[in-house]
This record gives C-alpha cells, structure tokens and sequence, in this order.
C-alpha cells in the first residue's frame, strides 16, 4: 500500500491555544474557497481552504447553503403531510428518509405494515441504493476529469429511473413509501423490464470497470490519497462503505436487520486499504451486491396481499407520547430517523441522522489537512457526501 | 500497475459506434407511465367541493374557489380545488383523499408557459391537453387514508325487541363513536343541509377528542332537542356527507345521541349556561311540540318570560305522542324537555287554548295578556280515507292510537289488523299494535297495505327491514276501497285492488286500479295512516278570518310571521315535515319576535 507522505516541513507551527499560527500576510499561505459553485464540490456546501504551495495546511466546512429547515417544517405538519417532505432531505436516494419516517411513524402508531410492502420497500431502496451508487461514480471519476463514466451511469441511472417511475408514478421524488404501507404493487410486466435494465447496468458496470478501475490515470491519483485511519471509525462515527473500505464491516442490513433483509442472501463487501480507490471499489461491488438482491426481491417477493394497513383518518391522526429511533444501511451508510411523539397529531421532534453529516463536516475537515489542493475533489467526493441530508 | 491499466482505459472508444441513448424531444414523444402522477384532472360531474384536498395538502397549493357555472346546493359546495403548480409537489395525497374520487392526475408531465399566472388552474374547468388522458395516477382500489365503512350500529334483536317498547338501538360505545368520529373529513358540507344548522363537523371533532361537554354545549347553541333528534331525527346531512360516496356516511345522527348519552344530565344545566336577564316581555307559546318547545327555549335564554300552553297530558307534541317509545325514550324526550324548562319555560299541561271561552284560554286572551303569541299546534287530527265503512268504530287513525298508547289508554287490541298508509306514521302504528299483538296474544298478526310499490315507499328503508323481521307483512301498490263489515256488524278487514299508477298525467294524485285484482286483508281493525291536518279550530271565526292562508295552512313569512303582528307560528302546522324542521323553526320565530321586542323599545 502507498501511503501519501506530505511534506511536514511547512506546515504551520501551533499557537498555544492549539489553532494554527498562519499569518496570512506573510505572502507564505493562501484563502482559498471551493464551493458553494464550484465543479469539485458535491452539493451545495463549500470549503475554506488554506493553502500553503498547493497543499491544504488547514479546512473549514461551511454549510448553511441549502438550508430548507425540513425538521421544523415537519413540527407544523400532520403526519401524513410529512410524508411528501422527507424525500426531499436527500435528493439522490431520496427513498430511505421514506422508510425510516415511516416505520418510525409506524412503531409508534402501532401499526404494521403489510408484508408484501416490506418486500417492495426492500427493492425501493436497493434500486435507489444502485442508482446513489451511479452517481458516485460517475462523480468520482468526474472529480478526476473523467467524464465520460458519469455519462454511461447517467444512462443506466436513467434506466433505474425508468423503473422507479413505472413503480412508483415518479422519477426522483418517488413519494410512495408511506406510513401504513406502500401506495401500489409492481406494475404488470415490471420483473422483465427490470432484468433488461440490470443486465444493462451489469454491462456498464464491465465497462465502468475497465476503463475506470483498470485505469493508470486513476491509481495513480487515487491508491494511497485520503486514507481514513480505522482508529479514526469510532470517534468520527464513520458508517457505510467509507467504513467497510477500512475493512470494519458495518452495515445496518446485517447488524440490525430490518424489512425483509434476513430473508435474502447476501455478504456486505469490504476493502481494506480504506483510500479513495479501495472506497470506490466497494461501492462498484456494492452495486453488484444490490443487483443481486434486487433479483432475490423479485424471485422471492409475495405476488399478491394487502399492501397497505388499515390506517385512522390521516387527517386527524394522532400519535401516542412516544420516541424511536429507527435506522438503515443507505448507500452512503447509516440513515437514521429519530421521532419524538407527543400525543398531538404532529411530530414534536424529528431529527435525520443523515450518514454525510459525520462525513462531510468533522472527518473531511481532519483529512483534508496535508492533503494536495488537486486532490481535495476527489477525497471529497470519495467519503461520498450529499449536503442535502446534512442540512434538514 | 500493469499494462492493462494503461490499454484497458481506451475500451471506451467502442461507445463511439454506440447510438445515443437520449430521446430527442419534443420530435420523440415520450409519454409519462401509467401510474405517473403528472398534471390534474377533476371529473366535475362527481367533485362536490368539500374541500378535503386543500385540508390535505401540506403546501398549500389547493385553494377552493367558486366557479361559473357551478351552483352552490345541498350536497355541493360550489366551490372547485384550484392548484397552484408552483407550490404542488405531485405527492397525490390530494387524490388519495378526494372524497368522491374525482381527483386524478394524468401522465402529462411537460408543459411550458410565458405566462407564470396560467400555471395556477382549476383543473376540470380550465380546459387542458391532458383532460381526458386515460394514463395517470388514480388511488389504487385498497389504498385508503382513511376508514370507509360506518361502525355499525348495535340493535336488539327482533325476537326480543317485539315482546317489548324498549329502545332497539344500542347507541355506540365510546371507542366505537371515537372510530366513527374518525372517519368525518370535517368539510362542513352536513351543515348547510342540516334545517337548523348544527355545527356537526365540531362536534364530532369533540367526539374525537373525548370532549363531551364541549360536544354538548354544540349540540344546544341550535338543537335544544337534541335527545329527540340524536335518535329520531330524518338525517337529512347523512344524504350530503361527503363520506357517502367512496363509504357510507357518517352516522352523524348516532354520534349526536352518543355526545348526550356521554354527559351527566345534572351537567347539562351549567354547561349550557345561564339566561339572559330578564327583559319584562312576555311570551305564550300554543303548544309544546319541538317547534313550541324551541322557540321557548330561545325566548327564554333571550330573558324574555315565557309561557307554553299544552292540551295534552305532557309536554313534547308528536315525538312524544306519535313516535313509539322504542325509537324515542319518554325519559330522553323528559331530559330534553327538563332542560327547557330550566331555563324558566312555564308549561301548561291539559290546557287546550279554544275558540271560545267555555274551552278555555282564547286566542284573544292571549293577545291581550302577552307581548307576542307563538302558534305551534302541529297536525295532530288524522286524515280519513273516507271508503264505505270508514267510520265503523274499529277503523280508527294512527295518530289517535299513538296518542292512546302514550298516554296508557286500554283498548281491546285486535287479533288481527291492517295498516292503510305506506309512509314512516303507517310502520309507527303496524309496529306498536304488533308488540301489543304480540303481548296480548303471543303473536303478531299485521298487515301494512300501501299505496305505493316497493321502489317508491315513502317509509324509510330501515323501518321497512325492521318490520319485516318482526313479522309484519307488508303489500305494497294496493289501493283500500272498502271495510269490510259482516252481517252482524263486526269488522272483517279491507278489501284493496292493485294499483296501477297513483298520478295522472299531468302529476296530479289520482290512483287508477286494477279492478280485477281484488284482495281481502283480515283484520279485526283497521288503521288509517294516511296523513294528518292541523285542528285549526281554536282560532275561531274571527281570526281565522283576519289571517291570510295558503291552500288551507296558515301563510307565514320567512321569519315565522303571520299577517297579524302578534301572531308567529310555526313547525308542522305550517311547514314541516319533521322534528329538525320544526327546530329550525322554533329558532326562527323566536329571532323575530326578539327582533320585533328590540325594534319596539326602539321606538319607544
Ligand atoms: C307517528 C309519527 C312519527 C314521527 N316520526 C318522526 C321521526 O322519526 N323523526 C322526525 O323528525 N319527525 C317525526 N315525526 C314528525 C314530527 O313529530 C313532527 O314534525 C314534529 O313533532 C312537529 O313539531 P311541532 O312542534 O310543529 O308540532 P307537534 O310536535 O305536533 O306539537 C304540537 C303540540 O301542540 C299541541 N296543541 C295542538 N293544538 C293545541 C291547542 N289548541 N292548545 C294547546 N295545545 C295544542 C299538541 O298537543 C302538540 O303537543 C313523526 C310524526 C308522527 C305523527
Ligand atoms: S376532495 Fe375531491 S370531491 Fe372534494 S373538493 Fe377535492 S376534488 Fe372535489
Ligand atoms: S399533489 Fe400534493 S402538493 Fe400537489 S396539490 Fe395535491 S396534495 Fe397538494
Ligand atoms: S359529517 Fe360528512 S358532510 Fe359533515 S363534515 Fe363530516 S364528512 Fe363532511
């Protein structure tokens, strides 16, 4: 394994309150912003950098660009109004903020939703989990200038999409996962169309890897850059494949399983040389994982029953005091509903544990540091973040 | 780092003989999927205005606005959902809770405009390309958001009820009236419809929310019976309620009697409130009846003294001297009564105002010993068929049994009888003497003989199925024609032909017959249910006189006014035709004789 080893030699001395001494004058460092527009940022969000030459010697995220305030809104709305929100949180896999507010919606109603809607949730969020995955990479190798893998998995995202809109009458903000069940079955003729679209992403995906994977280019920029130190898992609460890069296996599908994940076979995948390439690397494998269960869903999923419980009138709706906390494995991680219930018919509290929060903020903070200015995008875009979800 | 990694990388140059994968548009259409959830529409031959759709909407893109054309009535509001596409999100819970299902949405989903304003439209009325699109998303058949079929109501069984005048129905639970309650969208439609205007969505809500006393002071602000009409009332806001056309309706009329059934009767008198002071006015009211009773009830709140003169033995009119006590408690119709009474009410039992003075109080008195006089008599003097032996002294009016069954009166109950009438006042009557029958001798022997044939029974559907499973048999389209009498004078039964059709041509009421299809119903009695008239004979010559008529009722304006300034009337006697009418009534006439009070100290 190549480690990247900066030179320590300019990096600033300490001042004894522990900040950094950089004088900005000396001519030595530079101000550097990147985002909020900025090609090698993902989302709405920005860095501060300090450069000194073309290393980043110290970085502060910023966000507060996209701030929509979903957590507050959701105090004012019944909890059927909630349920067309959430998606929003996070437009890329939208499906998850879904599952989670409902089931947490659920638990405390103490409803149940059927299970043949637990089978189409699965499948729901393991699609939205292969199309999260088509944009990373697509964003990953971008991050590096190479654009043409983003336009082969825009392609097949599309595909994806064309099935999202068939199952559930949209494309991005799918708005059919909700409290008490889901709104439909598959549509007739749906498992066939599927399979032509994964085995489309299973062709793409040979490409993707050829080109992108088996790529001079893309070693050279990636294998060794933004090692995520394990001991670092813990403290900075990493999750998801940034963490299974690191070769901890931590997925939410098999240390809490919930929905119908115990009935479908499968191995979460790890890497362990936990850099940019080892991470990217898992989640192409991932999406093979995700195409598999996509096909075990289908194969094994019950073709007919109620897919929608018995719910009291949603407009006067209340719910009983109550709290929970309610998680699952998103593509980036874990996702997390925690909803606070008090009786009236509107949530007292939500919060949206969205995984890009510990990513984005506290840990890339940490690994920017030393960290060539070139390469900032690319770390970046590898811990896989989408600001959305870090601002609720 | 091997070779591979530096030739592989070029494997992409084989996308160069790929085709594109884009759909160039607008040359290739590409059309939304069946279930997409793109623009509106709205079928506005079954869209009533209720407004759920706006109440859902959690962004506020719904506003309901009046639309040409559409006419506000009865079980519309007028008003049509007008969407603002710069705030709709596509979510559909419009469409999931649209209570008739008129709502859907098509698959257009492209649409390009100049002007920003056209994106804000009322769909159904403002026509659009996608108004008939067949794709689109529609509410699936089993996903609901709300429950659809009523709490069915508890009743006695018909072996055990007809041993007895108890009350059939149960009323609900608590938990059953709560699901029940659930189930109201709160749009207020009921409101219109019902005659006197009872805030039904809010009490519901109170029912809901366990709040009884709340509930209960609702239902009093416009129903002082409400014990009455939370049991018998004809429910003319069930008909509208927009739960009706994807469920049943509410049982709006059950959840009123649970409210009452829930509060205390020693609370009932706080929670309503006190009067208002007195004002030194004076009112008589003739006759205790629900029309009577309210506006006493409201004169009296309004501190004004009132007394009701009463001929029969007790207070109440037809609910009580008509309905049979199992539809209508006489203690429910005692606690209503209870109530009006303290608010100050004076009521004057076996005190029948006459045409002269031998009969009593007259009309004149007053007139001269009041400030204003309410005439509420109803229609209590039964209309006879006037066939040949129709006066035989066992033929006899169902209003005059009723009346004789309330008060206690003994009579010789017959072996066998026979309704003449096909309306709600026939089943009354079949149904009593049946528990009677079925008292006396172990065994009902009924016969209902209608006018009308089973499509158009006038008597409601219930009351029908009820008689039914109690043994009464009912002939529908037979037309009376004859008592039978036998050679030693005893009644035998009637004898009917077979109706051919009730109205002429031009809509008048004359039967024709079948002559040849003549039918002998046994009956050692033979009841008379074919409407009733008001015994306007305590007026008197002079005064029946002065006052204007119209075709043979007493003429009123709208306020309850007679042609002479001291005179109100109102509930049957005048309009009609049931318990809430007369309410609404009552309400009326008591504004306008405080109004006629407020604009005499005016001009005094
Ligand atoms: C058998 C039957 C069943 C019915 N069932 C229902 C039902 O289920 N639901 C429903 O909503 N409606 C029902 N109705 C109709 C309902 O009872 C009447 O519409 C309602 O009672 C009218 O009220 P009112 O105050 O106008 O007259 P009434 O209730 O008839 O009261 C008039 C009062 O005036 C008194 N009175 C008359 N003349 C004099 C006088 N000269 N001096 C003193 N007092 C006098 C009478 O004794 C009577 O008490 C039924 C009617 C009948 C006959
Ligand atoms: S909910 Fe349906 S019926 Fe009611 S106003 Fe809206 S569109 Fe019309
Ligand atoms: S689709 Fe949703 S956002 Fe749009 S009008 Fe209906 S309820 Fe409102
Ligand atoms: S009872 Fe029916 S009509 Fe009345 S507010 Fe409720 S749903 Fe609407």
């Amino acid at each position: 394994m190549v480690l990247y080893q900066p030179d320590r030699s300019q990096y600033p001395s300490q001042k004894a309150d522990g900040s950094l001494d950089i004088d900005l004058t000396s001519g030595k460092y530079l101000k550097l912003w990147q985002g909020p527009q900025h090609p090698g940022i993902t989302g709405n969000m920005s860095l501060e950098l300090t450069v000194c030459g073309d290393e980043v010697v110290e970085a502060k995220t910023h966000v507060g660009y996209l701030h929509r305030g979903f957590e507050k809104l959701m105090e004012r709305r019944t909890f059927i109004q909630c349920f067309p929100i959430v998606c929003r949180i996070c437009v890329p896999e939208p499906d998850f903020n879904e599952y989670c507010y409902a089931a947490a919606v659920e638990e405390l109603a103490g409803i149940v939703a059927p299970e043949r809607a637990d089978w189409i949730r699965t499948l729901i969020l393991e699609m939205g989990r292969i199309n999260s995955y088509m944009m990373y990479l697509g964003g990953q190798a971008g991050s590096l200038g190479q654009g043409v893998i983003g336009q082969w998995t825009t392609y097949v995202r599309d595909l994806m999409l064309d099935r999202f809109e068939e199952l559930t009458g949209a494309r991005i903000y799918h708005m059919f996962i909700l409290p008490g069940g889901v709104r439909d079955g598959l549509p007739d003729g749906f498992a066939g169309r599927m399979e032509e679209t994964l085995q489309e992403i299973e062709r793409t995906m040979s490409d993707v890897y050829d080109v992108m994977f088996c790529n001079a280019v893309f070693k050279k920029r990636t294998v060794g850059v933004g090692y995520i130190d394990p001991a670092l898992l813990e403290p900075y609460g990493v999750t998801g494949p940034n963490a299974r890069a690191a070769g901890v296996v931590k997925d939410v599908r098999k240390d809490q399983p919930y929905l119908v994940y115990p009935q479908l076979d499968f191995e979460p995948v790890i890497g362990h040389d936990s850099d940019i390439f080892t991470r990217a690397d898992v989640r192409r494998r991932d999406v093979l994982v995700s195409i598999d269960l996509v096909r075990q869903i289908i194969a094994k999923m019950p073709k007919t029953g109620p897919l929608m419980t018995k719910l009291p009138n949603v407009l006067h709706w209340k719910i009983p005091r109550g709290e929970t906390y309610i998680r699952g494995e998103c593509s980036r991680g874990e996702y997390g509903y925690y909803l606070v219930t008090d009786g009236s018919g509107y949530p007292r509290r939500v919060n949206v544990r969205g995984p890009s929060y510990t990513h984005a903020v506290a840990l890339l903070e940490r690994l920017i540091v030393n960290v060539n200015i070139s390469d900032v995008a690319a770390l970046m875009v590898s811990l896989h973040t989408y600001p959305p979800e870090i601002e609720r | 780092m091997s070779l591979r990694d530096v030739l592989s990388p070029f494997s992409a140059w084989k996308y160069i003989l790929r085709d594109p994968v884009t759909i160039p548009d607008p040359i290739n259409d590409r059309p939304g999927s069946a279930r997409y959830r793109g623009f509106h529409q709205n079928d506005m031959e079954k869209c009533i205005g209720c407004g759920t759709c706006e109440a859902i909407c959690q962004n506020g893109a719904i506003d309901m606005l009046p639309v040409d054309g559409i006419v506000t009535q009865g079980d519309d509001s007028g008003l049509r959902p007008r969407i603002d596409y710069g705030r709709c999100c596509w979510c559909a819970l419009c469409v999931d809770i649209c209570t008739t299902g008129s709502l859907t949405m098509s698959n257009a989903y492209q649409w390009v405009e100049r002007d920003a304003d056209a994106y804000l439209y009322t769909p159904g009325v403002d026509k659009k390309e996608w108004d008939d699109a067949e794709l689109g998303y529609q509410r699936p058949e089993a996903h609901r958001l709300n429950l659809h079929a009523r709490i069915p109501m508890g009743e006695t069984d018909a072996d055990v009820r007809i041993n007895s005048f108890s009350e059939i129905v149960n009323g609900y639970s608590v938990a059953e009236a709560k699901l029940e309650a659930d189930r109201c969208v709160a749009c207020g439609l009921c409101v219109a419809t019902c005659p006197t205007h009872m805030s039904i969505p809010d009490y519901i809500a109170a029912v809901r929310a366990g709040d009884y006393e709340l509930g209960l002071k609702l239902l009093y602000e416009t129903n002082p019976f409400s014990q009455v009409c939370g049991r018998v009332c004809t429910h003319k806001c069930e008909t509208v309620c927009a739960a009706q056309y994807e469920g049943d309706p509410i049982a709006i009329r059950w959840l009123k009697r649970h409210i009452t059934d829930q509060v205390p009767y020693e609370r009932y008198v706080d929670i309503i409130g006190a009067p208002a002071p007195a004002t030194g006015k004076t009112v008589a009211v003739v006759g205790s009846g629900p029309a009577g009773l309210t506006a006493a009830f409201d004169l009296a709140r309004m501190g004004h003294k009132v007394v009701v003169f009463e001929a029969l033995n007790k207070p109440g009119g037809m609910p009580r001297y008509g309905i049979p006590e199992y539809r209508l408690p006489y203690d429910a119709m005692d606690r209503d009564i209870g109530v009006i009474e303290a608010q100050g009410v004076d009521i004057r039992c076996n005190t029948r105002i006459g045409p002269n003075n031998d009969m009593g109080i007259t009309m004149d008195q007053l007139k001269q010993d009041y400030d204003a006089t309410v005439l509420a008599i109803g229609l209590h003097l039964g209309r006879s068929t006037r066939i040949p032996g129709a006066e035989h002294a066992n033929v006899t009016k169902a209003v005059d049994l009723l009346r004789d069954i309330t008060d206690g009166k003994t009579f010789d109950v017959p072996r066998t009888a026979v309704v003449i009438g096909g309306g709600n006042v026939a089943m009354d009557i079949a149904r009593s003497v049946a528990r009677l029958q079925k008292q006396t001798y172990g065994e009902v022997n009924m016969t209902v003989t209608a006018l009308e044939d089973r499509a158009h029974f006038l008597a409601d559907p219930d009351e029908v199925k009820e008689c039914g499973e109690e043994g009464i048999e009912i002939i529908d389209a037979r037309g009376p024609q004859q008592m039978v009498i036998d050679e030693n004078g005893n009644l035998r039964g009637l004898k009917t032909w077979r109706v051919v059709s009730i109205f002429d041509d031009q809509g008048r009421f004359a039967p024709s017959y079948d002559e040849t299809d003549e039918c002998l119903h046994e009956g050692e009695m033979v009841i008379e249910a074919i409407g009733q008239a008001s015994d306007v004979s305590l007026l008197g010559e002079a005064l029946t006189e002065a006052l204007e008529w119209n075709r043979g009722r007493l003429k009123v304006d709208g306020d309850g006014r007679t042609s002479l300034p001291w005179l109100w009337s109102g509930g049957d006697c005048v309009n009609g035709p049931d318990v809430v009418h007369a309410v609404a009534d009552g309400h009326r006439v008591a504004k306008s004789v405080h109004g006629f009070f407020a604009q005499q100290e005016v001009k005094a």
